[in-house]
């Protein structure tokens, strides 16, 4: 994992004090609200329905288990006992007091911490796949990349004021667990027909209320290139993406008003101007930036040790466990857990302080002291034996981490909708409560196979709905919550965004609604087919007339 | 006579900035004061513009290309460049283009809705002076320059990225 130098220590201690200042700015009068709110956003600093949100970086979705301690304490501490992390492998607190942030600030540099661009019309955190450095079917680890963009992209001088937020994600392995096709760049390992390694590099992706699939604006850019070229699309993006309606200020519109060839051609232009410049990165560079991402010193382990094989073999609800909430690791003998968060009647992505400090523990007993945070809004350990599972497994129930529904139609990824958000026109989290109690039967919901169900609020589109198998939409009507029903959708290498199935369904229609589309499946399905699959072969009509029916 | 910031310290200055009223109207300029002008007032008569008595010097507004200005950059006394809300940021990138692209070497000039908070971005992307938005501290915006001590990308001031320069002294 990476660690902080001096001065990336300094850099963090540095922004914690101009934060302090601008805060007491504010309070004192100086600073308007105007002139404050892009500076406090900047540092992931929301005004929210009941009170301050922060939003705090989690790089890449790497957490150590002091780092997760020191979130237990901040939760503790400054605010009512938990947190919630969000589809960006970020994690907020909802109850700060705004004079108080600039403390929690300095809290989280000491465990080197920040939330630096965590929202703001900047570039935010770099996401990557949860299982980066782990996962069996890695073409590159891309955890380096991820730390040299982290330290490219925090506080750019040429790119803080950008006409709209900025996301950028890296995927390193032949399945794209990063969702790299709805980001404002994505960008995929590849190897070319020399077996050179670069990134293919998407650009236009993203959600909110015009979802658009990202398109290839270079096919293979040699590693080495990485950041001049950023430079250019972020360059092009920052001169003539649209400043004067936000809501098509993404690149993703500029993009499609360019088209993607006159985009592309209009980064090459400036790229030709950066490219070989100072910021090439040359094979010494990315190697001090690799040297933090080594494997840790694995025991050689026979895979399936008789004690899981036996364990598997009489338990069933550890069985299930291990087949939902495990996942294969480039090492014999390890596999990676992924502790639920998805409990029904907690919603999607909240953690407990106490969860967070059983998490870190576990973390440093059967691991390395490493984390992940998916972006599913799970949370991941990464490296544990398979003999150790059946203990990790008792110990995560125990702490309610252990519900066996990774990939499940209840696995909600999830906004926090209109308790929390001052954005959403509906609330999500009781009526993702509300599904998950209604396919709270295990034997149906293993049936039911893989099904990814996303859910968001607003437009906005936090909760990712559009790319879900099964999405939902929050919307208002005269005032009153809906919720619009998206079919189709997925994420990973062939994202594809869902599409409508008809008119809203009112708070308490949703659980029905949904058991009807199950029902549907389940009749049209063939053998082994996943429900995706179903939607994609037989397509809307059948779940409309079903969802639609009149009453006889 | 007003003050501004120019590398580093607070500065008398005289230059007046021509801009259009409501109606879109430009006020007249006297011959002997020294002002910056829009632009395209410069691009439709330059030789009437170098021919009086005070001295001329450009304003670039942010959706404008500095590469219309490339070929006088030479002469000018002065480049500026508008911001007209601090938090549009195209105002960054013309500050590169200007002195990395179009190699200006002469006093480069932030205008409108420049404050403290801004100062650093400003002058790593080659700003050298800047004219503190009215009801704004201009003492303390000298402190914007210290705000950070360091920086990871490679910018006007040290086109020698961090990572470069760490690798290289390991």
């Amino acid at each position: 994992m990476y660690r902080y130098d001096e001065v990336d220590h300094r850099i963090v201690r540095e922004r914690v004090e101009q934060f302090r200042d601008q805060t007491q700015r504010f309070l004192s009068g100086e600073l308007a609200e105007d002139e404050f709110r892009p500076l406090r956003l900047m540092n992931g600093l929301y005004v929210q329905r009941h009170a301050p949100m922060l939003r705090v970086a989690v790089p890449y979705g790497h957490l150590a288990s002091r780092q997760l301690r020191k979130l237990a304490h901040i939760a503790r501490k400054y605010d009512k006992n938990y947190a919630h992390f969000t589809t960006r492998q970020n994690i907020q607190f909802n109850w700060p007091e705004l004079a108080r942030v600039p403390d929690i600030l300095e809290e989280l540099a000491e465990v080197e911490m920040h939330a630096i661009q965590t929202s703001g019309n900047c570039v935010r955190n770099t996401t990557t796949d949860a299982f980066a450095g782990v996962a069996q079917d890695e073409v590159l680890d891309p955890r380096a990349y991820c730390e040299i963009i982290r330290q490219w992209s925090t506080l750019h001088p040429e790119f803080a004021f950008l006409p709209r937020k900025f996301k950028i994600a890296v995927s390193g392995s032949v399945e794209d667990r990063a969702a790299t096709q709805v980001h404002d760049i994505g960008l995929h390992v590849v190897r070319n027909e020399t077996g050179e390694v670069g990134f293919k590099v998407i650009v236009g992706g993203g959600l909110g209320r015009t979802p658009i699939v990202g398109e290839v604006v270079k096919e293979f850019l040699p590693t080495r290139h990485l950041l001049t070229y950023l430079d250019a699309v972020l360059r092009v993006y920052n001169r003539f993406g649209r400043r004067d309606n936000k809501y098509k200020a993404r690149i993703k519109i500029l993009v499609k008003a360019m088209t993607v060839a006159g985009f592309a051609a209009k980064v090459e232009d400036e790229w030709l101007h950066l490219q070989d410049g100072p910021s090439t990165l040359r094979d010494a560079d990315v190697a001090h930036y690799a040297s933090f991402f080594t494997d840790p010193a694995y025991d050689l382990l026979p895979s399936n040790p008789p004690e899981l094989v036996e364990k598997q073999a009489t338990e069933p609800a550890f069985a299930r466990w291990l087949e939902r909430n495990t996942r294969p690791h480039k090492q014999a003998g390890y596999r990676s857990v992924v502790l639920s968060l998805k409990k029904t009647g907690v919603p999607p992505g909240d953690i407990t302080a106490e969860q967070m400090d059983a998490a870190a523990d576990w973390a440093d007993r059967f691991g390395y002291g490493e984390l992940r945070v998916a972006h599913e809004q799970n949370l991941i350990l990464p490296d544990v034996r398979e003999r150790d599972l059946y203990e990790v497994w008792q110990l995560a129930k125990s702490q309610g981490f252990a519900t066996p529904n990774v990939g499940l139609l209840t696995d909600i990824i999830c906004c926090p909708g209109g308790d929390f958000c001052s954005l959403a026109n509906a609330r999500s989290i009781p009526v993702a409560e509300a599904i998950q109690t209604r396919f709270d039967n295990l034997d149906y919901l293993f049936d039911l196979g893989e099904i990814d169900c996303n859910f968001s609020g607003c437009m906005n589109a936090c909760g990712h709905h559009h790319i879900g198998n099964i999405g939902i939409l929050g919307v208002d009507k005269n005032g009153e919550e809906w919720y619009q029903i998206t079919l189709g959708g997925s994420q990973g290498s062939h994202t594809t965004i869902g599409k409508v199935i008809g008119p809203s369904f009112a708070q308490a229609d949703v659980p029905l609604a949904f058991e009807k589309i199950m029902a549907v499946y389940l009749e049209q399905r063939t053998d082994g087919e996943r429900f995706i699959e179903t939607v994609r072969r037989i397509g809307l009509d059948p779940f409309k007339e079903r969802v639609y029916a009149k009453h006889h | 006579m007003r003050s501004i910031i120019k590398d580093g310290q607070v500065a008398q200055d005289c230059w007046q900035v021509l801009r259009a009223d409501t109606e879109g109207q430009y006020p007249a300029v006297a011959a002997d004061v020294d002002v910056i002008i829009p632009l395209a007032l410069w691009l439709a008569d330059k030789a009437a513009w170098q021919g009086r008595a005070g001295q001329t010097a450009v304003w670039l507004a942010p959706d404008e290309d500095p590469q219309q200005l490339a070929a006088d950059l030479n002469s000018l006394p002065l480049v500026a460049v508008d911001f007209p809300a601090f938090t549009d940021g195209r105002g960054y990138s013309l500050g590169r283009l200007l002195r990395e692209r179009y190699s200006y070497a002469g006093e480069l000039r932030a205008l409108g809705d420049v404050w403290v908070d801004l100062l650093h971005y400003l002058w790593q992307v080659g700003f050298n002076a800047f004219e503190i938005k009215g009801g704004k501290d201009l003492d303390g915006a000298l402190s914007g320059y210290d705000t950070f001590t360091e920086r990871y990308q490679s910018t006007h001031r040290e086109p020698v990225p961090l990572f470069r320069r760490r690798v290289t002294s390991l």
